[in-house]
């Protein structure tokens, strides 16, 4: 490859999902459960705030560091739901999504060779920033029997002299895995037992079923100095095109986190600062909604893939299932090619989100219950035809 | 003279073995009719009527009456979809007369309707003026009306 290509980024995979994608791409009357986006329409107040913005001319910058309403709603929303304390001149960096917000985190905290822990299956970018930010990616492979959630024994042998940061990602995409209570506490305990920095991305944490309360653990004794709570609009209000994420974390962090995002990106898009404030101010009402829908939709698809000879656990976050798929005879990337070519149903190999996804595809229910009811009628025909 | 239409809109539920014995043909392809008046958005939906008195509700209804600038191309179009798309407005129609648009507002309680009408319609660029009427009670709605029982009492077998 061309010498133009910095080393890094020539030996950086290209994301699995998107590779899949090129393929859906071509097809058409494709049923997607490979989306990982809200299928729902940014509800109508939202919209129209950031309509009254542009109506008004507000097209211009907003301080570096976001709108000071957005940062003092973001404050006051997090101390209310969640229990966190931040200061809203100096503790909140609005960011274009949570994405940018990771890339910042870890570049500002990094060192060469620095190790990053973070559970895997995950989100497909987190090896990727971190080896941007030239740290070392040290994944911690969850397993099924906890749900895939984190463990503290399985954390704490991955520990090394060289690990400074640990990435959560509760509830998980793509498992919809949670991490509580007890758990939570004996890691939050391992972090500082092991000077460890945490970067909690909790972008998820709104979608959360079976009645159970979503819990941080930054909002856990001694962790508030030592965690970057990470957030954002995309998947709780359906706002995924706005790009608006948020950072909150010690003034220390989010100032260098601020240096970087000031010389790149300048700030986060007014109009989506603005549809964001309307959101976090009013929308709570319409995250329910979408909740309970998602929650409907959880139990029937988890029902339905069971019954077709696919075991799923029945996740208690996020919008997607990860079924089993190896007794199926097929690899995760075989099932679901052979699944898109032959009945024109995506979904996405679980290889896409690290090895320890092989033997199991990820679902989407982020999609109408019609379509997910048919998308699972076709998977049972074409399982027992295997 | 009976269509598929008005029997829907009198009784939604009516089922298609029903409506087949009424009309003719059979329940199949009552369902395909209906569900290419569904399709073709003829039939928009369907809901039930309900007297809040007796559920319980506290929602908060109120009638505006919005004056707006017109605008070229578009007329009152635009302005009319884009108050209309409010979660909160359940009606929304152009009227002749003394106003432009008379539009229903319903929220869970008076600050939702009030911050409606405060912070969204009357903020809007185009919108003149606004004046609202609160609902205080329900006699008749879609037909129907509120009380039961409230036909004149006939002998079951008269003369």
């Amino acid at each position: 490859m061309s010498r133009n290509i910095s080393r890094i980024v020539r030996d950086l995979p290209k994301s699995g999902i998107r590779d899949f994608f090129e393929v859906v791409q071509t097809m058409s009357d494709v049923i997607s459960l490979g989306i990982g986006e809200p299928d729902f329409p940014t509800p109508w107040h939202i919209r129209e705030a950031a309509i009254y913005g542009l109506e008004k001319g507000h097209t211009g910058y907003s301080s570096n560091l976001g709108l000071p309403r957005l940062r003092r709603s973001i404050a006051d929303h997090l101390a209310a739901r969640h229990g966190l304390s931040y200061d809203p001149l100096s503790q909140i960096l609005i960011s274009v999504g949570v994405s940018e917000s990771i890339d910042l985190a870890l570049r500002a905290v990094l060192e060469e060779g620095d190790e990053v822990l973070y559970h895997e299956p995950c989100y497909v970018s987190y090896a990727p920033s971190i080896a941007l930010a030239r740290g070392v990616a040290v994944p911690v492979a969850t397993r099924a029997e906890d749900g895939f959630s984190l463990t503290a024994e399985v954390l704490r042998a991955r520990i090394t002299p060289r690990s400074r940061v640990l990435m959560l990602n509760f509830p998980t995409n793509p498992t919809g895995a949670v991490l509580l209570g007890d758990e939570l506490a004996k890691i939050a305990a391992l972090c500082v037992e092991h000077d460890l920095l945490v970067l909690s991305d909790e972008i998820y944490c709104e979608l959360i079923y079976d009645g159970i309360r979503h819990e941080s653990i930054a909002a856990l004794p001694g962790m508030a100095g030592r965690t970057v709570y990470l957030n954002g609009m995309s998947k709780a209000y359906a706002m995924t095109g706005f790009r608006i994420g948020y950072a909150c974390g010690p003034e220390e962090i989010i100032d260098a986190m601020m240096k970087i995002h000031q010389y790149s990106i300048l700030c986060a898009p007014m109009m989506g600062q603005e549809a964001a404030i309307e959101a976090i101010e009013f929308g709570a009402p319409d995250v329910e909604k979408m909740r309970r829908e998602y929650e409907r939709r959880r139990n029937f698809i988890v029902g339905a893939l069971n019954d077709c000879g696919l075991p799923c656990l029945k996740p208690k976050g996020s919008f997607y299932v990860f079924p089993r798929v190896d007794g199926t005879g097929l690899t995760s990337t075989e099932f679901s090619l052979r699944l898109l070519r032959e009945h024109r149903v995506a979904v996405v190999p679980g290889t896409a989100f690290g090895p320890g996804g092989e033997g199991y595809v990820r679902c989407s229910y982020a999609t109408g219950y019609d379509r997910i009811k048919t998308a699972t009628e076709v998977i049972a025909g074409f399982v027992k035809s295997l | 003279m009976d269509s598929l239409i008005d029997i829907l809109k009198s009784d939604a539920r009516a089922s298609a073995e029903d409506i087949a014995r009424r009309l003719g043909g059979t329940p199949d392809e009552i369902l395909d009719r209906i569900h290419q008046l569904e399709t073709s958005g003829a039939i928009l939906g369907y809901q039930a009527v309900v007297d809040p008195e007796k559920t319980g509700d506290s929602d908060v209804t109120a009638v505006i009456e919005v004056k707006i600038t017109p605008e070229r191309g578009g007329g009152f179009d635009r302005l009319a979809s884009r108050i209309a798309k409010f979660e909160q407005v359940i009606s929304c129609y152009l009227m002749s007369g003394g106003y432009d648009l008379l539009v229903i507002v319903r929220g869970r309680d008076l600050r939702e309707v009030a911050r409606f009408i405060a912070e969204k319609l009357s903020s809007i660029e185009g919108v003149l003026s606004t004046a609202t009427h609160f609902r205080l009670k329900n006699y008749k709605v879609n037909g129907l009306l509120m009380e039961v029982g409230a036909d004149s009492p006939r002998l079951a077998v008269a003369p």
